[in-house]
């Protein structure tokens, strides 16, 4: 496998779309060049379980129908589809359509994936899942999972992270779940990761690593893109039913790419949808304080797969920078590398600060207030519908724009005050936001 | 599999010449870089000089998902004292021009994917390195690797681990070069009080799959653990108790620890 990407495999997959071949169901363990198992030996017989117990459990009627029942009777699916008429005015003036993630129980597209996988462990005989957490929403819905199904929960989140996100530990262990401070490496999202996965290779008979995002080692990215492809399902589905036709851009916000890949998937065959993938860009790709991995990484290996990674000259992973932390991550899942440099999909860096203008001005003409991850999706189709308005002005108010709204952003009340200048300086929650704590 | 008798194998020199003696052999592990890059060197000769037959250097890495804490802690030290990559030629070069020891490399694979692979194996073949031994890289993902390890003569060290699968552990052994790691118990690296009984299981399995030369690591930090795996396999592999010893007392320490170590690779008369 060569060092950079290969153009071969990737001009040929190109044209396979052009002409009329699918990127949809990609199974892996490789997109292009990425993905793969780079995996220490004692996981790969897991792997291989996992893989196994999922390719079963998806052609099997009875799972699918535990995945739908759930997704209707718990999460609260189909999230709406819901046109933002005042946002848009601020986009050009096309028409911005939210996929309403943040109405799912819990608050965000999460809850699609802990369920299938919750129910594949308990498929498995597995006992008790383990995961990562960087502000706590996968902790809390893998807990949240455990809880339902009754499986033993632990949630390793960086020692830092535990003290900022005090309140999000509290709702884990409500829930009962152990969480477990990482103080490891850099005790951050990633170093999470690595200690989750030192507990699976030692407990691995009885654990399931509930891994929350399209990344990892075969067959994760696949699987949990499968999850989350009910996202793009039904926002396609809406579209169709409430305009009769399909949009003409699609966007999301890309940490890992979970919510980004499910909503992606709907359209990836639909050549006349644009599709934009939008990373956090911190305070600024040129200041080295950012999380735009594709951006400006390069292709190497971290936690199973092969993607783009934002590393050093030597390989070692570098620290990432966002105001959002669930963005905050150094790596990206394989299939967005993939997408990526075959050109289906354009991905873009939004600083803190347009997220954090995006936030505000949905709040204040929507009365929704987003997660400060979708306020980086939000972002991203101003600048889109934007575009489209320059492009052709006349045109533009029959133009649609799809954004997935993957969270809510409740938790992330105390960062917003804090950025917006809004608490006094004396009160414990400003000392709070300080400290950039999600409510 | 074809070539791999031909190729001459430092590491299977190394521990052929133990076997000649009547004993296995000893592996000493040290990270590169901790507390510097002299003093890995200077601990390297002192592992060769007591007993070590073959030398693992592992390169500090970012993201060591399959080290315990004391390995953990030493690597961080190293990266936050500002060890690059490229030192860990300078290591092995360091060892193998002042002693008979096999060094081997142990990296997790994105250092060398991003320096290259061939231009790496290139640099570890040039400082007399015997090849490298690779946590997260199996097999199946290492077909630039095997070109690459060929065109230098270098060893390629996979892992098995007590969960192989016996198709797996075939694959495993006909791609290694040099010996079989085996992995002694299901977990990360570590001292721990005794030896898995997995462990003799996941070496019969290797030797039945035609592994000539099968080595023990995790958890291994006695004399009377090295004892109780020399009865079955060809080498013993010591990692987090020489890391404590060069944490703790130096070279010195190092120098006492493999001694003592070494005592234990004797096979008991049956």
């Amino acid at each position: 496998m060569a060092d950079a990407p290969s153009g071969n495999a990737d001009h040929n997959a190109a044209e396979a779309f052009l002409q009329g071949g699918s990127l949809r169901h990609a199974p892996g363990p490789y997109f292009g060049n990425y993905g793969g198992r780079w995996m220490p030996e004692s996981l790969i017989a897991a792997l291989d379980e996992l893989e196994e117990t999922f390719d079963k459990a998806k052609d099997d009627p009875e799972f699918r129908a535990q995945i739908a029942d759930l997704n209707k009777n718990y999460s609260g699916r189909p999230s709406l589809l819901t046109e933002a008429k005042r946002f848009s005015q601020h986009a050009g003036g096309v028409r911005v359509f939210l996929k309403r993630e943040d109405l799912n129980h819990t608050g965000s597209h999460k809850i699609n994936n802990v369920l299938g996988q919750a129910l594949l462990a308990k498929r498995m005989g597995k006992t008790r899942v383990i995961a990562e957490t960087g502000a706590g929403q996968h902790g809390v819905a893998s807990a949240t999972a455990a809880a339902l199904m009754g499986l033993e929960c632990v949630v390793y989140m960086g020692a830092e992270d535990c003290r900022r996100q005090a309140l999000n530990v509290a709702r884990m262990e409500l829930l009962g779940a152990t969480v477990i401070p990482v103080t490891s490496g850099s005790q951050t999202l990633k170093d999470a990761i690595n200690d989750a996965l030192r507990d699976w290779v030692a407990n691995v008979d009885n654990t399931h690593y509930l891994l929350g995002t399209a990344a990892g080692a075969h067959p994760f990215p696949a699987m949990v893109r499968y999850f989350h492809e009910v996202i793009g399902e039904e926002a396609r589905a809406q579209i169709l039913d409430q305009e009769g036709r399909l949009p003409d851009a699609v966007c999301a916000c890309i940490g890992g790419g979970s919510n980004a890949i499910g909503i992606f998937h709907g359209f990836l065959d639909d050549p006349s949808v644009k599709i934009y993938g939008f990373e956090a860009g911190g305070d600024g790709v040129d200041t080295g304080r950012h999380a735009a991995t594709i951006t400006l990484g390069k292709p190497g290996v971290l936690h199973g797969a092969r993607s783009y990674l934002m590393q050093d000259d030597d390989g070692q992973t570098i620290e990432s920078h966002s105001i959002s932390a669930g963005l905050d991550y150094p790596g990206v899942g394989p299939e967005h590398s993939y997408l990526a440099d075959i050109g289906r999909v354009s991905y873009e860096p939004i600083t803190d600060s347009e997220a954090m203008d995006a936030f505000r001005l949905l709040c204040r003409t929507e009365g929704i207030i987003p997660a400060i991850e979708s306020s980086h999706a939000l972002a991203g189709a101003i600048k889109v519908g934007q575009r489209l308005a320059a492009e052709d002005a006349a045109a533009a108010a029959d133009k649609i724009v799809i954004v997935n709204l993957s969270g809510r952003g409740d938790k992330d009340v105390a960062t917003a005050a804090e950025w917006f200048d809004l608490l006094d300086k004396e009160s414990a929650e400003s000392e709070i936001g300080k400290e950039g704590e999600q409510l | 599999m074809a070539g791999k008798a031909q190729m001459t194998s430092k590491s299977a020199a190394a521990i052929d010449k133990a076997r000649a003696e009547g004993r296995a052999a000893l592996i000493g592990y040290l990270p590169a870089g901790y507390p510097s890059v002299e003093a890995t060197i200077a601990a390297g000769i002192a592992l060769a000089e007591n007993g070590a037959d073959l030398i693992e250097i592992g390169i500090p890495y970012s993201d060591p998902v399959m080290d315990g804490q004391v390995i953990q802690a030493a690597t961080t030290e190293a990266l936050a004292n500002g060890f690059r990559v490229s030192q860990v030629f300078d290591v092995v070069a360091g060892i193998t021009s002042k002693t008979d020891a096999a060094v081997l490399v142990m990296t997790y694979w994105n250092p060398v994917v991003r320096m290259g692979v061939d231009e790496f194996s290139r640099r570890l073949s040039e400082a007399g390195g015997a090849g490298l031994i690779t946590p997260d890289l199996i097999p199946d993902e290492a077909a630039e690797w095997m070109a690459a390890s060929d065109k230098y003569g270098l060893d390629r060290v996979f892992l098995v681990a007590p969960s192989s699968t016996a198709e797996r552990m075939q694959r495993t052994v006909d791609a290694t070069r040099g010996f079989v790691y085996a992995v002694s118990i299901m977990g990360v690296t570590g001292a721990r009080s005794s030896v898995s009984t997995a462990a003799k299981d996941v070496v019969a399995a290797a030797h039945a799959a035609g592994a000539e030369r099968v080595c023990v690591g995790l958890g291994v930090s006695t004399a009377d653990q090295v004892r109780e795996i020399a009865a079955y396999a060809e080498g013993v592999i010591v990692g987090t108790a020489l890391v404590a010893a060069v944490r703790d007392g130096g070279v010195d320490a190092v120098a006492a620890l493999t001694k003592d170590l070494s005592s234990g690779l004797t096979r008991e008369e049956a």
